[in-house]
């Protein structure tokens, strides 16, 4: 370890103003600020101790409580890839399977956003920001499966450019990255992004399928009418149903969920509030349903288990940038999220799932409502200097 | 007393290190120096010049805009030397003691028996008007205000902090004296503000002319930004003093005695000290006069007043004027491979994302290390975890950045100052300098409208 110590304060000097190799800076201090904590001291006035805690620490436990969505998503793709094919396989073979398909959507999605990070991070000569270390991982488990690596890439620049830099990086950005590099190839190819075929590893490739076997997601099944197709609740629950990698299993994603809210990484307020929303618009659907549309008689807490809903409520509704940024405004908007994503769900057909559109549409109205909380503060100062 | 009044969002940093209650007077050291950069925005003047002498109380400079206010000397002696600093900015005036001590004599009365600016005038003279401050923006007082009010909080909720009622075991009759001066010079009342657990000795209960505030709960308690929010809200065009209550005493030895008493007990802090504990001294005096061989060795940071907002000095500089604490911590400047991924036991976080969460009540061995590099704001709701007031910390921080006059003043500019903000800066996960915007913040409305 020493030796490498050594070693970065060796090359160092190269990297500061007035070296040879100055314009790469800021690309030298994201790599040894990842190998190191500096030793950067407090400033001469102000706060002399510092919470241990940086953005790193923050993204690195989310990243962890990712994984066991991650893993269990391995799993559920063998899984679904022996069942079409109608083979007995063993949990390895399984599991094997899934790791071989979902690390090189990983690994794509890792290069491209951190590869497009550093070319920001040279353009802006700031150290880079840590954010994409969560959405590189988010990006993946919230894509089928069959999705081709190139038009993951393509998304994920697309996302990093657009979604984020062009706003001035991890912190100013307005929507989600991931959900935007997912709504990208939701409309720019949408054939390879909905269907029936695309949720279990092989299926769109024309391999053979067992007779009596189906790809579609639930959704996709319960939006057709075709109800007696759903799986059990406990299979719900477990995530054992086709669906985007890391979506299916609630379990998983409620380990991850508690991860977040015991550190204090996550608001319990945007996760709460999300699940309440669901909850409440899936309850005034039961109460309207009719005969013809039997979607709308879905029990209320099966909707909570279908989907994408548990993963978007408990890892992308909370992202803090995009997010209502005032704790009253959490309450409001996690609750619009969730009520907006079952009508979306249910009521438009063109969408099987309306998790991502309801997050993207809210990310978007995150600050109006963080406007008119703040602006109740604002009038209630104004009335106290009045009286 | 009135009910209680809960802080909820808080946060009590257990350090190692506190000042054990034994008191060690230390008498005349060999310099002391006034600092005119211990006062926010003060231009200073001077009156004397290298070679002077000087006693007790004698004015050394005055504030250029209000002259009547005068920073006197707090020892007798010479004038040996002015430090100045780029563009001959004055930081420095330091005195060499002699043995004498020689008082100016000032006004001896009954404050009862004075009219209010009779009572200003003398403290103006002694030097001791510099002690009352002022919400909005947290400076010295303008003489010329009639404030609404004024505050002297009985308890400091700082980690480590001196423990008032064993500072002013015996001075409870200048206590008095100095809270009947300064309830003739506002037209509301003295508040004096007393904690749950931190007053317990119930030392102040007896002091009279006085309006009790009680409080439970953890830092930011004491700061006068939380006590003032949370029992009656500054509204724009309103001024509330505040005064330490070791200045009050102070203040009150002034009219009892008619001199300007420039000792005051503090405590030495830190877990860098070999033997916390109270010394009485002198204002102005060098850090080296206090701590002399009482310290361990390593590489140690002096911090004049508290790990929260004070400021970092050489151990040959000289305690700044509003501190009564003094802090030796280690200096955190060593780099940490892969610092941020480790299990982090003995490491102090707000958040349990360091398993340092197990054991939540040890006291601390903490460096000055900044743990990570600046970055945007991102992480939102933590400052809400440890900022008791009715204001939106992070959104009037914003305002601050982009300078929105209009926008300060909604948010609340003039209900903060830095020391309220100071735990959302230990606590920032994006490491920005959060007092100092504030202090940024409230001197553009301080230029703005002068």
């Amino acid at each position: 370890m020493k030796a490498l110590r050594n070693y970065i304060d060796k090359i160092k000097p190269n990297f500061e103003k007035g070296g040879k190799l100055e314009k790469w800076q800021s690309v030298f201090d994201s790599f040894e600020t990842f190998l190191y904590v500096l030793g950067d001291t407090a400033p001469k006035k102000g706060a002399h101790i510092r919470d241990a805690i940086d953005m790193k620490r923050v993204m690195s436990v989310v990243v962890i409580a990712l994984v066991p969505a991650l893993l269990f998503g391995m799993w559920n793709v063998g899984e679904f890839h022996f069942l079409s094919l109608g083979e007995d396989a063993s949990f390895m073979e399984k599991f094997g399977h899934g790791f071989i398909r979902v690390i090189p959507l990983v690994l794509v999605s890792y290069i491209a956003g951190l590869g497009t990070e550093f070319v920001f991070v040279y353009i802006k000569g700031h150290e880079i920001e840590e954010g994409f270390l969560v959405s590189g991982l988010l990006i993946p488990l919230i894509l089928p499966v069959d999705v081709p690596l190139w038009m993951v890439a393509l998304a994920t620049i697309f996302a990093v450019i657009f979604g984020k830099e062009v706003f001035g990086g991890t912190g100013m950005n307005i929507v989600n990255p991931a959900l935007l590099t997912r709504a990208f190839l939701f409309f720019a190819y949408p054939s390879k992004m909905s269907g029936d075929t695309i949720w279990v590893s092989g299926l769109s490739g024309g391999e053979g399928v067992v007779d009596g076997f189906s790809g579609a997601t639930p959704l996709a099944s319960a939006a057709a009418g075709a109800m007696d197709k759903l799986p059990s609740t406990m299979d719900m629950f477990m995530g054992y149903l086709p669906g985007s990698i890391g979506e299916t299993s609630v379990l998983a994603i409620l380990i991850g969920a508690a991860i977040l809210l015991f550190t204090g990484v996550g608001s319990w307020k945007i996760m709460l509030s999300v699940f309440a929303g669901g909850f409440a618009m899936a309850l005034i659907l039961n109460v309207f349903a009719a005969d013809t549309n039997p979607y709308m008689a879905l029990p209320a807490y099966q909707h909570l288990l279908l989907g994408g809903f548990a993963f978007g409520a408990v890892f992308m509704a909370t992202d803090p940038v995009t997010g209502a940024q005032t704790e009253t405004g959490k309450w409001i908007y996690g609750f619009l999220i969730g009520f907006i994503a079952i009508i979306v769900r249910v009521v438009n057909p063109a969408y099987p799932e309306g998790v991502m559109m309801a997050i993207l549409l809210m990310n978007v109205f995150a600050p109006l409502i963080d406007h008119y909380v703040i602006q109740s503060n604002i009038k209630k100062r104004l009335k106290r200097a009045k009286a | 007393m009135s009910k209680v009044i809960k802080i909820k969002k808080g946060l009590d940093i257990h350090l190692k290190g506190r000042a054990e209650k034994v008191l060690v007077d230390l008498g005349i050291s060999a310099n002391y120096a006034v600092k005119p950069t211990d006062f926010e925005g003060l231009t200073p003047k001077l009156m004397v010049k290298a070679g002077h002498e000087v006693k007790i109380g004698t004015p050394l400079f005055y504030d250029k805009y209000k002259p009547e206010i005068l920073f006197t000397s707090p020892v007798s002696g010479t004038v040996s030397e002015i430090n100045r600093g780029e563009r001959r900015r004055i930081l420095e005036v330091i005195i060499k003691a002699d043995e004498k001590s020689e008082y100016e004599a000032f006004t001896k009365a009954n404050p009862k028996d004075l009219q209010k600016d009779e009572i200003k005038e003398n403290i103006l003279k002694s030097g001791l008007w510099p002690a009352i401050r002022q919400r909005p923006y947290a400076i010295i007082a303008n003489p010329s205000d009639t404030p609404i009010s004024i505050f002297i909080s009985g308890f400091d909720s700082a980690p480590l902090a001196p423990d008032y009622e064993f500072a002013l075991n015996d001075d409870m009759n200048d206590f008095q004296t100095g809270v009947d001066a300064l309830k003739k010079i506002t037209d509301g009342n003295v508040n004096l503000i007393l904690h749950q657990e931190l007053n317990a000795g119930g030392l102040f209960k007896s002091v009279k002319n006085v309006e009790f505030h009680e409080f439970s709960g953890p830092h930011p308690a004491s700061t006068i930004g939380v006590q003032i929010n949370n029992i009656k809200a500054l509204n724009k065009g309103e001024i509330v003093w505040y005064v330490n209550p070791i200045d009050v005493a102070k203040i009150g030895k002034l009219f009892n005695e008619g001199i300007f008493d420039s000792t005051k007990i503090i405590a030495l802090t830190g877990s860098e000290v070999k033997m916390p504990q109270y010394f009485k001294i002198t204002d102005g005096a060098d850090l080296l006069s206090i701590v002399r061989d009482n310290v361990k060795s390593g590489d140690v940071r002096y911090i004049s007043g508290n790990v929260l907002t004070g400021e970092k000095l050489e151990k040959t500089n000289f305690l700044s004027y509003y501190d009564y604490q003094l802090t030796i911590i280690p200096e955190g400047n060593q780099p940490e491979f892969l610092g941020w991924g480790t299990p982090g036991f003995g490491k102090f976080s707000m958040t349990r994302t360091f398993f340092s969460w197990l054991n939540p009540k040890k006291e601390m061995t903490l460096d000055s290390n900044l743990h990570g590099g600046e970055r945007p704001f991102v992480v939102t709701g933590e400052f809400e975890k440890v900022f008791p007031m009715d204001i939106y910390p992070m959104q009037l921080l914003k305002a601050i950045i982009i300078e929105d006059i209009d926008l300060m003043e909604q948010l609340g500019i003039y209900e903060v100052a830095e020391e309220d903000f100071a735990l959302c800066e230990v606590i920032n996960t994006s490491k920005i300098e959060i007092q100092k915007l504030v202090r940024q913040g409230i001197n553009v409305m301080i230029k703005e409208f002068s």
